[in-house]
Order: C-alpha cells, then sequence, then structure tokens
C-alpha cells in the first residue's frame, strides 16, 4: 500500500466560526477560518477540543465536508446522550472560536489523480467525507465516473440534497429511504441490499475504487457485499460512524 | 498546554463512579463496543488459519487453530482506549500470552511487526508484547470473537492505543528496526501511549 508519510507535529489551532448553516433537523455545518491550515485532502478528518471554564476538555473527531481549496468546513450530526455533538449544533454561534487540529487520516482519500470508476456509499451523516470527494471531484474537473448511493431514513435527513441533486457531470446521485417516503416518491426504498448493490455498484472489471462511510451495520453489509461482486478489498476503503453517543 | 475556554461548554463527565484516574486524558467511556476498521472484515476459515512467529523471512514456528487452543490461554479483565476517543473498562478476554508463543518459537528481537488478514499491521517494541502485557485473544465477553471484533483472533495489547491491539492477526514478524505499520504510515503514532496521549507522529 502507498503511504503518505504525515510527520509534521499537528498543532492544536482556534479556528473561528464563520457560519453555521442547518442542513437537517439534527445536522448543522459549521465553517472555519483556521490561521494556519496546511490544507488537506478529501475524505481527511480533524479533531475538535471543547474546554469548560474549569479546564475540562472533550475531544471528538469530525470527518471534513469541504473540499480542498474551499472554505474549511466540519458537518456535524447532534447525537441524543452525545457530548460534544449538541454543543457544536445548538450553542455554537458564528464568531465563536472552535479549537481543532487537523488534517488527520491519510488511506480514506480520494485525490483527482486516481481516475478509476468512484463508488461512494453513505449512510446517514457518512456522507460527510463522501461530499468532499464528490466536491473534490467537480471542482478538479475529474472525468472518473463517479455514483453515490446515499442511505438516509427520510428525505428531511438527506445532508447537502440542495448540492447533490446539481450534480450533472458524470456524477449519479442514487437514494433510498429506509424508514418513510415521500407521496411518489420513486427512487429506492428500504437498506441497501445484495439487489441494489448490484445494480449500482460499478462492475468490478472496470477496476472501481468504493468508499463506504456510515454505521457499522452498514459499513459492514456493504463492503462485504462489494466483495461478493468481486471487489478486490483493499479497493474497499471503510469509514465508520459508532453509535457511541459521543460524536 | 491548554488552550481557550469554549464559551458555554460544561461537557457531561460521565467518568463512572471509581474510574478516576483510569481514563486517559481526552477519552470517554463507552458501554458500547465502536467498530473501526480500513476495510471490508476478512472471513479466514479456521481450518486454514494458522498464527505464525516469522523472522528474516523465515517461519520460527507457526500454530494451527486447534494448536493454538491447545496452549495454556489466560483470562483477562483490562480497560481498552481507542485512539478515537472511546475507552471501554473492564473488558473480558480470553487468549494466549504472547510470552508462550514466543518461547516456543524462539527468536528473538527489538521490535514485532503484527501482520493480519486484510494486510493490515502494526509495529510494537518487544518489551511492549512480553512481561505479561498481551495476549492473542480468541475470545470476548464469555463468548467467541466476533469478525467484526477481530475474530476468530486478535493481538490484545490494552495498555497502548487499541489500534495496536490488531484484529484478524495471523502473525508477528520479529524485527530488528521499528517499521511504521499500517496506521502509522498514515500519520498515527510509532508508540501509541494513551496516558501520553500519542495518537499521532510528534505527540
Amino acid at each position: 500500500m502507498e503511504g503518505t508519510a504525515v510527520r509534521r507535529r499537528l498543532t492544536w489551532q482556534a479556528a473561528t466560526v464563520t457560519s453555521l448553516t442547518r442542513e437537517t433537523a439534527s445536522v448543522v455545518t459549521i465553517e472555519l477560518d483556521p490561521p494556519d491550515w496546511p490544507g488537506h485532502r478529501a475524505g481527511q478528518h480533524l479533531d475538535v477540543r471543547l474546554t469548560a471554564e474549569d479546564g475540562y476538555i472533550a475531544e471528538r473527531s469530525y470527518s471534513i465536508a469541504s473540499a480542498p481549496g474551499e472554505p474549511l468546513a466540519i458537518t456535524v450530526e447532534r447525537l441524543e446522550n452525545g457530548e460534544v455533538s449538541p454543543y457544536l449544533t445548538q450553542e455554537l454561534r458564528a464568531g465563536d472560536e472552535l479549537e481543532l487540529r487537523g488534517p488527520i487520516g491519510g488511506y480514506f482519500v480520494w485525490g483527482p489523480g486516481d481516475r478509476s470508476p468512484l463508488l461512494l456509499l453513505a449512510g446517514g451523516s457518512g456522507v460527510v467525507p463522501l461530499r468532499s470527494i464528490l466536491q473534490d471531484r467537480s471542482r478538479t474537473g475529474s472525468d472518473a465516473p463517479a455514483r453515490l448511493l446515499y442511505s438516509a431514513r427520510t428525505l428531511a435527513d438527506v445532508i447537502y440534497r440542495d448540492e447533490l441533486d446539481r450534480y450533472h457531470d458524470g456524477a449519479e446521485v442514487i437514494y433510498t429511504l429506509t424508514r418513510a417516503q415521500p407521496p411518489g416518491w420513486t427512487g429506492h426504498s428500504g437498506r441497501v441490499d445484495a439487489a441494489l448493490l448490484a445494480q449500482v455498484a460499478w462492475p468490478a472489471g472496470a477496476s472501481p475504487l468504493a468508499f463506504v462511510c456510515g454505521p457499522t451495520n452498514f459499513v459492514e453489509a456493504v463492503a462485504a457485499g462489494l466483495v461478493d461482486l468481486g471487489y478486490p478489498p483493499e479497493r474497499v476503503k471503510t469509514e465508520r460512524f459508532g453509535a457511541t453517543g459521543g460524536r | 498546554m491548554s488552550g481557550p475556554i469554549s464559551r458555554g461548554f460544561r461537557g457531561l463527565r460521565r467518568t463512572p463512579a471509581g474510574a478516576e484516574g483510569r481514563v486517559p486524558p481526552g477519552q470517554y467511556v463507552t458501554d458500547d463496543f465502536p467498530v473501526l476498521s480500513a476495510g471490508p472484515t476478512p472471513h479466514t476459515p479456521l481450518d486454514q488459519w494458522t498464527f505464525s512467529i516469522t523472522q528474516g523471512g523465515e517461519t520460527e514456528k507457526s500454530w494451527t487453530w486447534g494448536e493454538l487452543q491447545g496452549l495454556p490461554a489466560e483470562t483477562v479483565t483490562r480497560d481498552i482506549h481507542c485512539v478515537t476517543r472511546w475507552s471501554k473498562l473492564d473488558t473480558e478476554w480470553r487468549g494466549v500470552s504472547v510470552d508462550t508463543l514466543l518461547d516456543q518459537a524462539g527468536g528473538d528481537a527489538p521490535y514485532v511487526l503484527a501482520f493480519c488478514d486484510g494486510g493490515y499491521t502494526t509495529n510494537l517494541p518487544i518489551e511492549d508484547v512480553t512481561g505479561g502485557q498481551a495476549w492473542v485473544a480468541f475470545s470476548y465477553d464469555g463468548g467467541p470473537l466476533e469478525s467484526e471484533h477481530g475474530g476468530p483472533a486478535r493481538l490484545l495489547v490494552p495498555h497502548l492505543y487499541f489500534w495496536k491491539s490488531a484484529k484478524w492477526v495471523r502473525g508477528l514478524d520479529l524485527r530488528d528496526e521499528n517499521e511504521p505499520g499500517f496506521w502509522e504510515t498514515y500519520g498515527y503514532h510509532m508508540y501509541g501511549d494513551p496516558w501520553k496521549e500519542q495518537r499521532y507522529a510528534g505527540d
């Protein structure tokens, strides 16, 4: 495997929150202006640190939502009983400072040099790093064909919907709604199963590259399904959002 | 070094009573057992599974699944700490001490590189996998170790961040040099002491 060694020390810096955008009832995109951001690659994440008045600290990792070259942003889903996500989605205001360090992670990344057919599979807020990849692909004029299969509970839970519906440059976005479908829904319904995966996935013979991100059960099922379709395991990159109540 | 106060942040501080001092800095306690891995979960049939100690391209000793099960096993209860910030207290494992395996294999080197199904590797100093600090674990919480948690067997090195406890482990390669494994190549710390918050290179 090709590694990109990151030997630079990752130091904490106080970024200014420049805007907050509500994506769904429980999801907010936070745009940040860090004093010294070295740039990142699509798919990477960053660490956030909150400090209470008495010095108590909580840290979490969040996928970067922005593509390289865009203003830095993370998209955060508020988790019930969470510690950091309720603060970020409900308390944080534009103009506040937010401590962060990054970028982190060098495996679950995509770059415009990769021209393989791109298969992106998102479960819920797992779409966040995949949005960065799709946007990077679009901004760099990549001619890699791309498909995003996005599994969400309801249409109202779809993050970035307006933007995703606007891709017309060789990127296809396919939704499946697992819990409820609006009247007249013509997209897919139910969880991603072998049949839907077989229908959406590029043939293994086309040497596709797959990125799978979502909750553990989604990632396990989808990654195993891709291997069943003949995808070599090293061409299936996974990232998981465990239901730990902590994000 | 502490940073600026986060306006209005108080935190949940849910370290369980009695667990003070057991949760490293920057970690929170969870009752779940989150899953993190970089690719699909491999499934090697047990009749094809072996565990090997290798050095310099030679296999010093190899055990089949049945042979490993025949070795003296220990049940240990330990706290585990994932670099993604969850810690889980009092997890119960059963497995064979790495001391036992190294004693039978012979060979000596200052470092090991654990290797696994799926191509995952991680590097450790030999002194961190000997002296009753590391196991090849095949049981969790009284039952077989599930594949998504690294079964049929994973390395267990609970005093380091949990990525060092390699899932789907198939052997240890004895090394003269401390060469980075999978996550270490991608910027994670070469050693990974949770009490020193050694998450990333340079920490």
